[in-house]
């Protein structure tokens, strides 16, 4: 066992937080109030490689391991959690599924695109009637000829509203359940495909969020994403990676949290001294580092075992479980800390802690993370 | 951006070396063979293990951190934390037995000592054939160590100890204690010293064995001082160094500790997990129920985060971060395993509260955790301390 960042990580994560700093945070409270999906920011990124930083050179991505991944995901997110998200969608649930599942002229075809940052992605699956429970989706796939012809709608799809490129899950057959799914590369300006509006949340707001839907969008077979009825394991086993990348957006939410948190504890004088000489705020600080570490090493333990490429189903669960709570119980304490002014937009930590709350419920709910790590436990 | 070299020397990775998998597995093996056998009565007779803890040390594992050279086995630290838990893991009496042995009194002798005092005491000690003990704590003094009152006078050639000492592990038993006394009483912090004192010193008596909750199969008794004398050599560094060594060898012994709760963690789940597959309520078994199936999903993500902290707090000991991170993982590690064992007993129901389930005495077992070698309150107190420290607040 071995937790040292090598050259390359430390020269990356260096890079990163200075990008992040200077281009990122600047903007991160105004796109937080609009709405404003900050387009400018990812084209950036993808100068930066940061689109697809696990993807193979070859296909335009930076070619580097998860770990360095998750450097990337937490340093933005410690800025701006929006952005965060944006790139660990088209990292995790775009880029990803086409490498493992895609053909060698899709990967040409999308993925080379997709890594290098010249296009967007975004991943629908959940529809208002299957969230938690994916195998119930209604979208349905219909065989016309060498084409596919998909209906139905998608909601909540993160990156949705300036995506180039979805990768679409749709049923060709409702009675076979998880067996009739089938993933699809679907370029969004495809004739039939049209987005709603900006949905307004109470955190990550900039990212996108949006509803499609299709009306007999023509898809050639070339653009499915394996074969007729693998879709449901493109999805679970895209979703393990999305949660390694979710549970670093929640460190890097938390570490900003925390940040903030101390800075303000040893500035803010009350009674007379510092509230950071308080022991009620140091144990705070205490527990909050704690578990902030405690995550980030769960985080790196489960991108490891992903490298490692053998199944990883348990460590990302863990990870997502127990960094988006983490998340959730440090950026509380930092705007407890900061008293009233936490409450008020005028600080960060008010963000982040509206931000920190989406990471328990995307990419599979608390809940269903339980239901995993439940179900390997008892050997199931 | 370049790929992570293979060879390259830095890199993060989480699995154990080919030894270390070994050593993990001669000491579970060790555990369940020679430990587990008559637990149940030793802890109901508040007998403390001898002929166990000699095998202990022939296999090496009282000498973990000790020098080859010295007559120890030479493991790193994170060796040191794998052997502790898989002996917790059984026994958490035993391990701290030999953590105590390892940690508060082979290591504090093998980086402070003068090289005689290291090679007079510290083969026996590593060998088995003694056993070691610290002696910190007084009646009055807990948290604050800075208060303790025993006192050593320089007379001629030799320290004269007179006073006090509370909740001393392996007294008794052990055959050197490490002593914490007051030099200089004007000096406070800086008046005090650390001492090796064998056990047959004259005017060392070994009080009455405390009645405990838990680790009844450990000794711990009071030590009284009178007139006790010890060679001018036994002095662990110099005059006035003492209350610097109490607390780097709490830092460094919070691993053990961790490393203890960890064990006993791990022992607590798989009782809970094989209890919820096996007992059957409304039609199937307990574990399939959302209630039950959540609550080891809570304990196994906790388990694997405390692993992790010990593991790396293990791997960071010589570095700038040690005393944070130790602290962290002693803090997380004795709270998540109080957790634990709360919830398995919990998923037994009233069996868990009957002597016949093993998770009753675990459930004793692991309370201490949160408290020797540091409470979770002074984890936190240190840990807040090297935060501000490590950040200083931004001009603004």
């Amino acid at each position: 066992m071995q937790i040292k960042l090598s050259e390359e990580q430390l020269l990356l994560r260096e890079t990163v937080r200075r990008f992040a700093e200077e281009v990122v945070r600047p903007r991160a409270r105004e796109i937080d109030a609009s709405g404003e999906f900050p387009r400018d920011f990812y084209d950036r990124a993808g100068e930066l490689g940061l689109a697809g930083v696990a993807v193979p050179e070859a296909y335009g991505g930076a070619g580097m391991d998860t770990v360095s991944y998750c450097l990337v995901i937490e340093e933005i997110s410690r800025v701006c959690a929006t952005s965060g998200v944006i790139l660990s969608v088209n990292n995790s649930l775009v880029c990803d599924p086409i490498l493992d599942f895609g053909s060698e002229d899709q990967k040409r075809e999308f993925l080379t695109s997709l890594a290098s940052g010249e296009k967007l992605g975004c991943f629908a699956l959940t529809e208002s009637d299957a969230g938690s429970d994916p195998a119930a989706l209604r979208t349905t796939a219909r065989r016309d000829g060498d084409d596919y012809v998909l209906d139905g709608s998608k909601i909540f799809i993160t990156n949705g509203t300036h995506a180039d490129l979805a990768i679409v899950f749709a049923t060709v057959d409702r009675e076979k359940r998880h067996k009739g799914i089938t993933a699809f590369v679907v370029p969004c300006d495809a004739p039939g495909l049209s987005r709603g509006g900006h949905e307004y949340k109470l955190g990550v707001n900039a990212s996108g969020t949006t509803e499609l839907v299709f009306d007999g969008v023509r898809v050639p077979e070339r653009f499915r994403l394996g074969g007729e009825g693998d879709g449901f394991k493109v999805a679970m086993s895209t979703l393990d990676g999305g949660r390694v990348g979710i549970a670093a957006q929640a460190v890097g939410i938390a570490q900003g949290a925390f940040d903030e948190a101390v800075t303000y504890a040893q500035q803010r004088e009350q009674f007379g001294k510092p509230i950071a000489s308080f022991q009620a705020i140091q144990f705070y600080l205490a527990d909050m580092s704690t578990e902030l570490d405690a995550g980030r090493l769960l985080t790196w333990k489960a991108a490891w075992a992903k490298d490692r490429g053998k199944r990883f189903t348990l460590e990302a669960a863990q990870a997502k479980l127990f960094t988006s709570e983490m998340a959730q119980r440090v950026t509380n304490k930092a705007l407890q800390i900061h008293g009233g002014y936490g409450y008020t937009r005028d600080y960060d930590v008010e963000r982040f802690f509206r931000d920190a709350r989406i990471t328990e419920i995307y990419e599979g709910t608390s809940e269903i993370q339980k239901m995993v790590i439940a179900s390997a436990v008892l050997g199931d | 951006m370049p790929t992570v070299a293979a060879d390259s020397t830095a890199g993060v990775g989480f699995e154990l070396t080919e030894e270390q998998e070994i050593l993990r597995g001669e000491v579970r093996r060790f555990a369940e063979e020679r430990i587990r056998p008559g637990l149940a009565e030793r802890d109901r007779e508040r007998r403390f293990p001898a002929a166990i803890v000699r095998e202990m040390g022939e296999m090496g594992l009282l000498g973990m951190l000790v020098e080859e050279r010295h007559g120890g086995a030479g493991f790193s630290p994170l060796s040191y934390v794998i052997a502790v838990e898989e002996l917790a893991r059984v026994c958490p009496s035993t391990a701290v037995t030999m953590s105590v042995s390892n940690s508060v009194c082979c290591w504090p002798i093998a980086h402070f000592g003068s090289e005689e005092l290291k090679r007079r005491v510290l083969p026996a000690l590593a060998s088995g054939a003694g056993l070691g003990a610290f002696a910190l704590t007084e009646p009055g003094s807990g948290s604050d160590a800075g208060s303790l009152q025993t006192r050593a006078e320089r007379r001629g050639g030799e320290w004269v100890l007179d006073g006090e000492k509370a909740w001393v592990s392996n007294a008794g038993y052990a055959t050197h204690y490490v002593v914490v006394a007051r030099t200089d009483p004007d000096a406070g912090k800086r008046g005090i010293s650390a001492f090796v004192v064998p056990a047959d010193a004259p005017g060392l008596e070994v009080g009455e064995p405390e009645k405990k909750l838990g680790l009844r199969a450990s000794r711990t008794a009071p030590l009284a001082f009178r007139e006790c004398r010890v060679a001018a050599e036994n002095l662990l560094g110099e005059a006035g160094q003492g209350f610097k060594i109490a607390l780097a060898t709490l830092d460094h012994s919070r691993l053990g500790i961790a490393a203890q709760s960890v064990g006993i963690h791990q022992r607590a789940l798989e009782l809970a997990v094989e209890y919820a597959r096996d007992r059957v309520q409304f039609g199937v078994p307990i574990g399939r129920h959302q209630g039950v199936g959540f609550q080891l999903a809570e304990m196994a993500t906790r388990l694997e985060a405390a692993r992790l902290l010990t593991r790396h707090a293990a791997l960071e000991e010589s570095g700038s971060r040690a005393g944070r991170l130790a602290s962290e993982a002693k803090l997380f590690a004795s709270e998540a395993a109080n957790l634990a064992c709360y919830q398995a007993l919990q998923i037994h129901g009233g069996n868990g509260f009957s002597e016949d389930y093993e998770i009753s005495r675990l459930y004793r077992d692991v309370r201490v955790t949160s408290i020797y070698e540091g409470t979770s309150e002074m984890q936190r107190w240190v840990i807040a301390r090297h935060l501000l420290l490590e950040n200083p607040a931004r001009p603004g």
